[in-house]
């Protein structure tokens, strides 16, 4: 420290001009790229989309709170500070300690950290498709769809329908022939909607079978030719349906029999008396095959974008609070072992609170960075739900740029979101001050 | 060791310069080539340089560029350079002419932004090709681009979007011929989902291919007068024609399981993925309701030929509605008014830069100058003339809106008519969350 010098000299005036001299770049910087636009946005916020001239006072800022698609993003962005920063650093919280303790740790802590090597826009894009609603598309549906599968597989006919209202029910309970038959009679099944690659091979023209005494005889076939034909008539040129399993009814609701058709669709109930017979087709021909969760549907894509937005950041959080971890110093926990404290003990009351300064470094980071999140949004959200999905950051763009051009609004928006940042930023400045 | 390692470098960077100065020279000498073939007179007494801001890319960009090519070979003294913006066109415009700086020329999709520059006053008129317009242009396609009197838009690239487009095995399976009335359209409809094909397949991710189909459908019920007034919104969207012609939008949309995919479905295809779902070996759907642009989707996704694979009928006619073509297109606006530019204008104008375009393929054109034999094969040449021939020819009227009605992804036009996907019974609901939102942004945009 050197001594002050006198109070008014000319040392003073040169020092301060040299002191200006070295800030001056950095202000010129600062000026240029922070307070220019903050000023300009602030002004541009209280006029309408027209540019100054415009002026409209605080009607961008009722907007914000009135618009419903604008209220939907503010909503959408608490439900992402409320889950997504929290669940990012359990999880790399858990994952630190795991990796101390793995054999394959480098593996591992290399496997979950490779999404951060990813841009955002270009994870979402890669979510975006791993989400498709089409199981022969979409990765995730394809897994659970493989998985449903094996409990319950499509049936046979599984878009056909009933090509008339004789047939009554749904996919879910089967079809049944609305009238009775009696013994002697004939049950016509027609179905449609059945596309040529689902006509079983070896299926041939339809024939009615002849009645026959003391049996129920019937058909089940494809009610269509090309143009259509007649509805609810077995004609030249349908196809009979084989293989498929038709059930016989009694007046009480029970299965009495089931018959399997032949290739021209024909199935015959032998050795039945009276009436009062229902016949059908079970369930089990019409269920259908998964068709996916609607993960990019309006009410599933926030979460859905939640996650992988998790998947991308788990692994930084990994690293810096592994890190932490391996500062920690090994003779308090060995201590604590010593004293015959258990590992969930040791972590509860040791690791955790010596940890929460780096905890809390992560925390803060990913709550700013979930208050700007935006590509990760706009690429995995279809257009149809973009608008159920969209966060503060996403509207604020929208509105001045994604085709709105209302700067106005769009500065508005800029501004709020600045509101929100700001204690957040002051939480940091405060620990950063603390540290040094 | 470290001088060889210069001396490497700089021969490296020589060689280099020598190859860069040959490809360049190439280059000359094959425009000068061409422009000697063509033989067309020079004008020299006009200079300058252009720069052209523009939604074409790829082919169209290249294709765009060969148009250019035929004007340098008339002007040799101007220095014209396109820039691809893509979609992100208006974006790069409404910031740089906030910013002040301008691009010469531009070519927008959406004539609302014609409309916004304009009020803005930054566009200048191009009524000096008022006569190349009325030699070449069809009347009703000068006045797209007119606001009060004076042309600001010029179409320069036309689209027809009155077409659906079909899976020709699809429509033999199920035994029917393309239909030509409303109801032909909706019986055929009926029949493919029998034959087991679902009849639609619908985009509906991208909310503008729902915008189209309610817009053909209005075009055709409600008529020409009513579809401008509406495009202007002098009569509000709660009006009683609105509200018929959303019923009978219905009966497509509102039609689940005659769509591939269902409601669900349909709301996250995006547009390739609608066109891909019908033209492929073992097709999802047999018809996608969509404009002239489909055949390019259709070649980059698979081997299905045009006319034994896929083909296409112009939009069913509602009533006495022959040739009624709803279009779209891209239209130049120019910001910069010098000889150069207008120059420019002049020769985008004609059919002969224009059959440039339209020989190369993927292009319809506005200018009726332009011989059907331009067109490469049949298909381009049936739904591109379309547009020529058009007794009545309107332009989309969602990209006539103010863009945070009609052209905004997840608001306005778009999402509303998702949700009316989502829920078709609604008409009278989503008549009125569109007059509200209509009204909303002709308030904030006058």
């Amino acid at each position: 420290m050197t001594a002050a010098p006198p109070e008014g000299g000319p040392g003073v005036v040169r020092r301060n001009a040299v002191t200006l001299g070295f800030l001056a770049p950095a202000l010129f910087v600062l000026g240029l790229w922070i307070v220019y636009p903050t000023v300009y946005t602030i002004a541009r916020s209280f006029y309408g989309q027209q540019g100054f001239g415009d002026f409209v006072g605080i009607d961008n800022y009722k907007a914000i709170f009135t618009t419903s698609i604008l209220t939907t993003a503010i909503k959408n962005s608490a439900i992402w500070i409320l889950v997504a920063p929290a669940i990012v650093t359990a999880i790399g919280l858990v994952f630190a300690v795991l990796t101390e303790r793995i054999r394959w740790a480098v593996a591992f802590k290399t496997v979950v950290f490779m999404p951060m090597a990813i841009s955002l826009f270009a994870t979402g894009v890669i979510w975006h498709v791993m989400y498709i609603k089409d199981p022969s598309q979409g990765a995730v549906n394809a897994g659970i769809g493989a998985v449903k599968s094996w409990f319950e597989p499509a049936g046979a006919l599984s878009s056909a329908s009933p090509s008339t209202a004789a047939l009554t029910g749904s996919p879910s309970t089967g079809y049944v022939l609305h009238k009775p038959v009696a013994a002697g009679g004939v049950a016509e099944l027609g179905l449609t909607a059945i596309p040529p690659v689902d006509v079983p091979g070896g299926a041939k023209q339809v024939a009615v079978p002849t009645p026959k005494q003391g049996a129920i005889t019937g058909i089940v076939w494809r009610d269509f030719k090309p143009g259509g034909g007649v509805v609810g008539k077995p004609e030249q040129g349908e196809l009979g349906l084989p293989g498929v399993k038709v059930n016989l009814i009694d007046s009480s609701g029970k299965k009495v029999q089931s018959a399997t058709t032949a290739d021209d669709g024909s199935f015959t109930f032998d050795g039945v008396k009276g009436s009062g017979y229902r016949t059908g087709i079970a369930a089990a021909t019409f269920a259908k095959p998964f068709g996916g969760v609607s993960w990019l549907g309006s009410k599933l894509i926030t979460p859905a974008i939640i996650i992988a937005y998790i998947w991308v950041w788990a692994g930084f959080a990994m690293v810096v609070i592994g890190a932490g971890l391996a500062a920690i110093s090994r003779e308090v926990l060995e201590a604590a072992r010593t004293d015959g404290a258990t590992e969930w003990q040791v972590f509860r009351r040791i690791t955790v609170p010596m940890l929460a300064p780096v905890l809390s470094v992560v925390f803060i980071t990913m709550l700013i960075n979930v208050l700007k999140v935006f590509d990760i949004v706009i690429s995995i959200a279809p257009g149809s739900t973009q608008s159920d999905a969209a966060v503060i950051a996403v509207q604020m763009w929208r509105q001045s740029f994604g085709g709105v051009n209302d700067f106005g609004l769009g500065s508005a928006i800029a501004v709020f979101l600045f509101v929100l940042v700001v204690p957040v930023l002051l939480l940091n400045v405060r620990r950063f001050r603390r540290e040094v | 060791m470290k001088r060889n390692q210069w001396v490497g470098i700089a021969a490296l960077v020589a060689v280099l310069a020598v190859a860069a100065g040959c490809g360049a020279s190439k280059n000359a000498s094959k425009t000068s080539a061409t422009s000697g073939v063509k033989g067309a007179q020079k004008t020299t007494a006009v200079s300058g340089k252009i720069s052209i801001v523009g939604v074409w890319s790829g082919d169209e960009q290249k294709s765009f560029q060969a148009v250019l090519n035929g004007f340098k070979a008339k002007y040799p003294n101007v220095k014209v350079s396109y820039k691809s913006t893509g979609d992100n066109t208006p974006t790069v415009l409404s910031t740089s002419v906030q910013g002040g700086n301008p691009p010469d020329l531009a070519s927008v999709s959406q004539p609302g932004l014609v409309d916004d520059f304009q009020k803005k006053g930054a566009l200048k008129p191009l009524d000096f090709a008022r006569g190349t317009l009325n030699a070449n242009y069809p009347a009703g396609i000068v006045k797209i681009g007119e606001i009060k009197g004076h042309i600001y838009g010029l179409l320069i690239k036309g689209a027809n979007k009155s077409t659906v487009w079909y899976n020709v095995a699809a429509f033999k399976n199920a035994g029917i011929k393309a239909p030509t009335t409303w109801a032909q359209f909706l019986a055929a409809a009926k029949t493919l989902k029998a034959s087991g094909t679902p009849a639609y397949s619908i985009g509906g991710a991208d909310g503008w291919t729902l915008t189209d189909l309610f817009e053909n459908i209005y075009l055709r019920q409600a008529g020409p007068a009513k579809y401008d007034a509406l495009s202007t919104h002098k009569i509000k969207w709660t009006d009683a024609s609105v509200k018929k012609a959303l019923k009978t939008m219905a009966a497509v949309v509102g039609d689940t399981s005659n769509i591939a995919g269902g409601t669900a479905g349909a709301l996250q295809t995006d547009f390739p993925t609608s066109v891909s779902n019908v033209f492929s070996t073992s097709p999802k759907a047999a018809q996608v309701i969509e404009g002239d642009f489909v055949p390019g989707v259709v070649a980059s996704s698979n081997k299905l030929k045009p006319v034994s694979g896929y083909n296409v009928f112009p939009f069913p006619t509602i009533g006495n509605t022959k040739n009624y073509v709803e279009g779209g297109g891209d239209e130049l606006m120019m910001f910069r008014d010098t000889p150069a530019t207008r120059a420019l204008v002049q020769y985008l104008a004609t059919g002969k830069a224009q059959s440039i375009w339209a020989k190369r393929g993927g292009y319809t054109a506005p200018a009726k100058t332009v011989p059907a034999s331009a067109y490469p094969d049949a298909i381009t040449r049936a739904t591109a003339t379309a547009v020529g021939k058009a007794k009545v020819f309107k332009f989309d009227l969602s990209d006539l809106q103010p863009a945070s009605f009609g052209a905004t992804v997840g608001q306005g036009e778009f999402k509303i008519f998702q949700d009316f996907l989502r829920n078709p019974k609604n008409v009278n609901g989503i008549a009125s969350s569109l007059e509200k939102a209509a009204a909303k942004a002709y308030k904030s945009g006058k």
